[in-house]
């Protein structure tokens, strides 16, 4: 690729290159004992000398007693790690056997820390007063603070403050960055990071043709302002709101929630600042200003589950669902696990139960409404209907407190407790009346250290396929360490000056490390299998809805409509059947272009989703999904290549190339190509494309019974049935269901 | 992880690579590796998927397993808990001293102790008791175990369906069938791992969340067997399409795919390569399967199945053909045993003998056959509801058919096959089955059974999710060792 110097002239790679220090590299100084010493001690050793169990009454998450040592004697001396007892049984010297006993081996450069550590006096932060539990000092539970950009050798690949903290860690490394990817690899990928769709071949060749400055930050601009911007970005986030259009358990009933879904979609477009999204989602029905829209907001923890069956008791039902408004809330926004401490104080995190239940009380003086929201005109059919969405409105009266439940179990009430803030994070602030609001503020406040960190890992997530926390869904001690702590301090706190999550995601696409090759380089996966230095850009299959949308894209039959209630699509037969016998749902797929809508539209039916989803890893979501697993099945194999949604899609395509500018089937061929993956064809493939178009239309030409029907009876030919068996193969290339 | 390997480094890698999904080339031969180390020449070739066999933690009875799950829970009353009491006590109002402080799902006020309006008798060497609406399974009974003091902690279907399946009430944990073929992989390169074939009435059901992988990769996910249309979702191919030009389009994606591979480096298209072709094995396999007609006339008989009729006995002849073909964990759903006695086909007379008569000589034939080929013994038969049914009639709303409400107290269970000793009675229940008064068996502890029989310590089957290690059994479970053979 062509470099376009002018784009290292962007704002803010200016201001970058005035903030870098001369400072020396991190790696010359004594490890820090919060961020570099203490995970390893949570992660391999704090099970068997923790707060639970002292095995050797040794203990190791308490400086003073760490410091004190146990029945072997002492076992840190501070300035000697070679006279230092804890070295020699992680390095398994003497009779011994190696420490951890139970699990992995701390790696080399583990070890190496820690004697690092010692040798440079044992530094250990006091434990805070009136406390044994040190594990309040874990690393996410510090507000995040950004330290100056390390200094590197390569300026000129800079572009963002990003490249620094990455480019320091690989020179640190001895590994160089990959150069940028080409042009059409960018704007794929870009596109369908942005916006979730493929761009089309004269997009791709008018940027291509753009040889001004500026022409990516232009194409980053473009996609930002999309109204598709909001769809792509809301579908991550309706896994974590649990977004569904039916009940759940036995009778899975449907219920209104899609203007919920349009609302999160037209809040991402506004870039509506973080923050305030989190506020009307938690508390909209408090705020002093609370409209129709922040009313609808409130829908997020009207997504939970309902079980109508007749057994049911109506106030233990309504339990579980502030179980799992405390679960999700907590998921969300604190990246922490609290459903353990709902029966018993967590066992490596500082969560207790009291936390728990002050946590679940802010939730229990809450009734569920329905929100009208006045008439609605559906866009398939343009009718207006009466419209009420599903939200939560605050009972009048009361103090927000719950009892505790003894073990978790619902008919044991233990202690009343009040609605607060977890212990081991800091209060709200004094005076505020205590509810939903309150909390809402708070987790968005600056004195909260985590949601900053959680929400900005998991963007992240989403461009690189794994989080800077590769433990997206677990910020506590048992999560993994930040591979870039102070990159993901430093984009925490730049992301909660504004809440601008376009902001945030401008930094990320414009960076040099994002806009690498993503070519895997044999000498450097072999150091680095998982990527986590960020040597390359990583590749990834499209996640389920987004298979889907590229595929309607590139055949021509996506219909662009935003928003609206959810639609019925094409898919396997009898699809309504498929995972259950239930009668009373049925599944008319819907007419017009409704048929063609993008996957976040499509109906969720929780006990049988949709399975062409389904298949390819989408939750149920009958609770919050913090990440979505990306597997490689077989099935997934048969539904590319068999699924009706993925075969009326190559129907369409095959015409769409027929149909292509061009004498020669090459020509044609070469298109359907493009369409699919931005660049063109090499000789070899193009030459295997022909071969196999030749091979497909003889075979069609002696049997009018079968073109016929591969032809679904329109303009049937055996060019025209080959062209078709061609946009099978080519929507099922590696290639083209991959982000590359 | 499930393996004996000594090495955490390979033990790390595989999982790893089960935890992303996703493998690099020096993983890929580290698997390979681990694959060939397998004993017991359950491997056909080495394998590097996700389904790959691998080994127990300990030597084993049971290789796979067969799930009858009959949802909607049936009546233990009046199928094999056999209390001559409780038909003396007949109408009499349930005793204060069971019922104080106790929540039913549908029983109101006082109820009246419903005694078995079925005849019982002793069967086989073991003395079994069997009601008459079971008359196949009678005759099988000293190849059975008799669990009569199963407990559960929910009453509501959809919950305790979910529990049975996955020792949690919540939706999310992974299956029982998704945690076996996790921890022992598949034989099977052509078909799934985890089958689940469905029949009966349409509620109650806990939908797909009784055979959801949760956080375990969804290659380990139950795949329902359909007994319409296409017996794999999408295994067939769109009309027109012939096996040559399927083949034909393979090879292009093939050659296209490895292109794309020589100039990328990634692994991961290799994974995708082997997917493609794992699915076009399963489209000549599957068909062949699911061709009951290949079966001769006297095994339809012995089963009560025609081809082409689907239903239970259609269900358990496939599931002998999965496993015969390598598939790990069967698991078929009946359901529609939920007899509260509203009307005659909701009841405890009319509705459950329907019931029995769709599976009874079924359930028994499979008993026989798995036994008459020799697969009995290395093949683990489950058979049972989410929870029992109270010794009292509901008589909800003062109707006078029978009928019995959700009891999670006590229920009877059958296990037989692999690892299980034939003929076993275990447990006892008090003189109405209200409660049990001997070696009560809780959910967690069948799940840690039926894992043992499969030679996996339900200690150690554990997989890394959200900072934890999570079991099926969650942390409670005990082996019960007098069914062990």
């Amino acid at each position: 690729m062509h470099d376009d110097n002018s784009m290292m002239h962007t704002r803010s790679a200016g201001i970058l290159l005035l903030l870098i220090t001369s400072a020396a590299l991190a790696a010359a100084e004594a490890p820090d004992f919060d961020r570099a010493v203490r995970p390893i001690l949570a992660t391999s050793c704090i099970s068997c000398h923790g707060a639970e169990k002292q095995k050797g009454s040794l203990r190791l998450d308490v400086k003073r007693l760490a410091l004190a040592g146990g029945t072997s004697g002492i076992e840190i001396r501070p300035g000697d790690s070679a006279g230092s007892y804890l070295m020699a049984r992680l390095r398994g010297q003497g009779d011994e056997p190696r420490m951890p006993n139970k699990g992995d081996p701390l790696t080399a450069a583990q070890i190496a820390t820690i004697a690092t550590w010692i040798d440079a006096g044992a530094h250990w932060p006091d434990d805070p007063a009136g406390t044994d539990v040190a594990r309040t000092r874990h690393w996410s539970y510090v507000p995040p603070r950004q330290v100056p950009l390390p200094a590197v050798h390569r300026q000129d690949w800079v572009r963002t403050p990003i490249d620094a903290f990455v480019l320091a860690r690989l020179e640190q490394e001895g590994i160089a960055p990959s150069p940028e990817a080409d042009r059409q690899t960018l704007i794929r990928r870009a596109s369908l990071d942005l916006i979730g769709l493929p761009p089309s071949t004269e997009e791709v060749a008018a940027f291509i043709a753009d040889q001004l400055p500026g022409a990516y930050d232009r194409l980053v601009d473009r996609l930002l302002a999309s109204p598709h911007y909001g769809e792509r970005w809301a579908r991550l986030w309706l896994d974590l709101a649990r977004y569904a259009d039916t009940d759940g358990f036995e009778f899975d009933s449907p219920r209104t929630m899609w203007p919920y879904r349009d609302w999160v979609i037209r809040a991402l477009n506004a870039d509506m600042p973080f923050d305030r999204f989190t506020i009307d989602q938690l508390a909209g029905d408090l705020i002093p200003d609370a409209t129709t829209e922040s009313r609808i907001a409130t829908g997020f923890h009207r997504n939970t589950m309902k079980n109508s069956e007749g057994g049911v008791d109506p106030e233990e039902a309504r339990w579980e669902t502030l179980l799992d408004r405390t679960n999700t809330t907590a998921e969300v926004w604190l990246g922490s696990t609290f459903g353990c401490a709902q029966c018993h104080n967590h066992k490596y995190d500082p969560i207790t139960q009291h936390d728990y239940y002050a946590l679940l009380a802010f939730f229990d003086h809450s009734d569920e409404v329905a929100v009208p929201t006045g008439a609605t005109t559906t866009p398939a059919d343009g009718k207006t209907h009466a419209l009420a969405s599903l939200g939560l409105a605050e009972k009048a009266t009361g103090q927000a407190e719950t009892n505790l439940r003894i073990r978790g179990a619902y008919v044991s009430k233990g202690e009343l407790v009040t609605a607060a803030t977890p212990a081991f994070l800091p209060p709200l602030p004094a005076g505020v009346a205590v509810n939903r609001l309150a909390l809402a503020r708070w987790l968005v406040s600056p004195v909260n250290p985590l949601t900053a960190r959680v929400t900005v890992n998991r963007i992240w997530e989403a461009y690189f396929s794994k989080g800077l926390v590769e433990t997206s869904d677990d910020f506590g001690s048992q999560g993994t360490s930040p591979s870039h702590p102070e990159l993901l301090d430093w984009l925490a706190v730049a992301f909660s000056h504004e809440w601008s999550l376009k902001r945030l995601h401008r930094l990320i696409v414009t960076s040099a490390t994002y806009r690498q090759s993503s070519l895997v380089e044999h000498a450097v996966s072999e150091r680095d299998p998982y990527n986590r230095l960020l040597a390359r850009s990583s590749r990834f299959r499209l996640e389920a809805e987004l298979l889907r949308d590229n595929a309607l894209s590139i055949s021509g039959l996506l219909s662009p409509a935003v928003g609206g209630p959810s639609v019925f699509p094409l898919g396997p037969s009898e699809i309504g059947r498929v995972n259950t016998n239930k009668e009373n749902m049925t599944w008319t797929v819907s007419a017009g272009p409704d048929a063609h809508r993008r996957g976040l539209y499509t109906f969720w039916r929780r006990t049988s989703p949709y399975p062409t989803f389904a298949t390819f890893d989408a939750p149920s979501r009958e609770v919050c999904t913090l990440r979505r697993p990306r597997t490689n099945t077989p099935l997934q194999a048969l539904s590319g290549l068999n699924d009706p949604a993925f075969w009326e899609a190559a129907q369409a395509f095959g015409r769409r190339m027929a149909l292509a500018p061009g004498q020669q089937p090459a020509d044609h061929l070469a298109y359907g190509y493009r369409l699919c993956v931005a660049h063109e064809p090499s000789r070899a493939t193009l030459g295997r494309l022909e071969q196999a178009f030749a091979a497909d239309c003889a075979a069609f030409a002696g049997d009018a019974a079968r073109t016929r029907s591969v032809c679904g009876a329109r303009d049937a030919s055996p060019e025209a049935a080959a062209y078709i068996m061609i946009a099978n193969v080519l929507l099922n290339l590696d290639e083209t269901m991959t982000r590359e | 992880m499930p393996t004996d390997d000594p090495s955490p480094h390979q033990t790390l890698s595989r999982r790893q690579l089960l935890a992303t999904g996703t493998r690099s080339l020096g993983a890929l031969s580290l698997m390979s590796l681990v694959g060939a180390h397998l004993v017991g020449g359950d491997a056909p070739a080495v394998r590097t998927d996700p389904l790959a066999p691998k080994a127990p933690h300990f030597p084993a009875r049971a290789k796979r397993v067969i799930y009858l799950f009959m949802g909607g829970a049936p009546s233990q009353l009046d199928l094999f808990d056999y209390k001559p009491k409780l038909n003396e006590l007949n109408s009499q109002p349930c005793p204060e001293s069971l019922i104080k402080g106790e929540r039913f799902a549908f029983i109101k006020g006082v109820p009246k102790l419903l005694g078995s309006p079925h005849t019982f008798a002793r069967h086989g060497q073991s003395g079994m008791w069997v009601s008459e609406l079971l008359p196949h399974t009678a005759k099988v009974v000293d190849q059975l175990a008799f669990v009569r003091s199963l407990k559960t902690d929910h009453f509501n279907h959809g919950p305790a369906q979910i529990f049975m399946n996955s020792g949690h009430q919540i939706v999310g944990r992974p299956s029982m069938g998704s945690w076996v073929t996790y921890g022992l992989g598949s034989v099977s390169d052509s078909l799934p791992g985890f089958v689940v074939l469905l029949s009966g009435d349409t509620d109650p059901g806990a939908g797909n969340a009784c055979w959801t992988s949760g956080f375990l990769p969804t290659s380990y996910q139950g795949v329902p067997l359909r007994t319409k249309g296409d017996p794999v979702l999408c295994v067939s191919n769109p009309e027109g399409v012939d096996a040559d030009t399927r083949r034909r389009s393979l090879d292009t994606l093939r050659a296209l795919n490895d292109e794309h591979y020589q100039a990328v480096g990634d692994a991961d298209i290799l994974s995708r390569i082997e997917a493609y072709e794992m699915a076009n094995r399963m489209q000549r396999s599957v068909p062949e399967l699911a061709d009951l007609s290949s079966e001769p006339a006297s095994i339809h008989a012995l089963y009560g199945s025609e081809p082409g009729k689907p239903g239970f006995a259609s269900n358990c002849l496939m599931a002998r053909r999965l496993i015969e073909r390598g598939a790990r964990f069967v698991q078929l759903h009946h359901r529609g045993w939920d007899h509260h006695g509203e009307s005659a086909a909701k009841d405890i007379v009319t509705g459950l003998g329907k019931l029995c008569r769709e599976t009874d000589q079924a359930s028994a034939a499979l008993i026989t056959d798995l036994r008459g080929r020799g697969l009995l013994d290395d093949t683990l038969v489950i058979w049972g509801g989410e929870f029992g049914r109270t010794p009292m009639n509901e008589a909800r709303n003062g109707s006078t058919f029978l009928g019995r409400d959700h009891h999670p107290r006590a229920f009877t269970m059958w296990l037989a096959g692999g690892g299980i000793k034939p003929g076993v009675i275990h447990g006892e229940t008090d003189d109405v089955g209200y409660n049990i008064v001997a070696d009560p068996v809780h959910v967690h502890d069948l799940h840690a059974t039926i894992l043992n029989c499969l030679g996996l310590d339900h200690t150690r089957l554990t997989f890394r999710f959200q900072g934890r290690d999570y079991r099926l059994t969650d942390v409670h479970g005990e082996v019960v060792r007098p069914l062990l053979a």
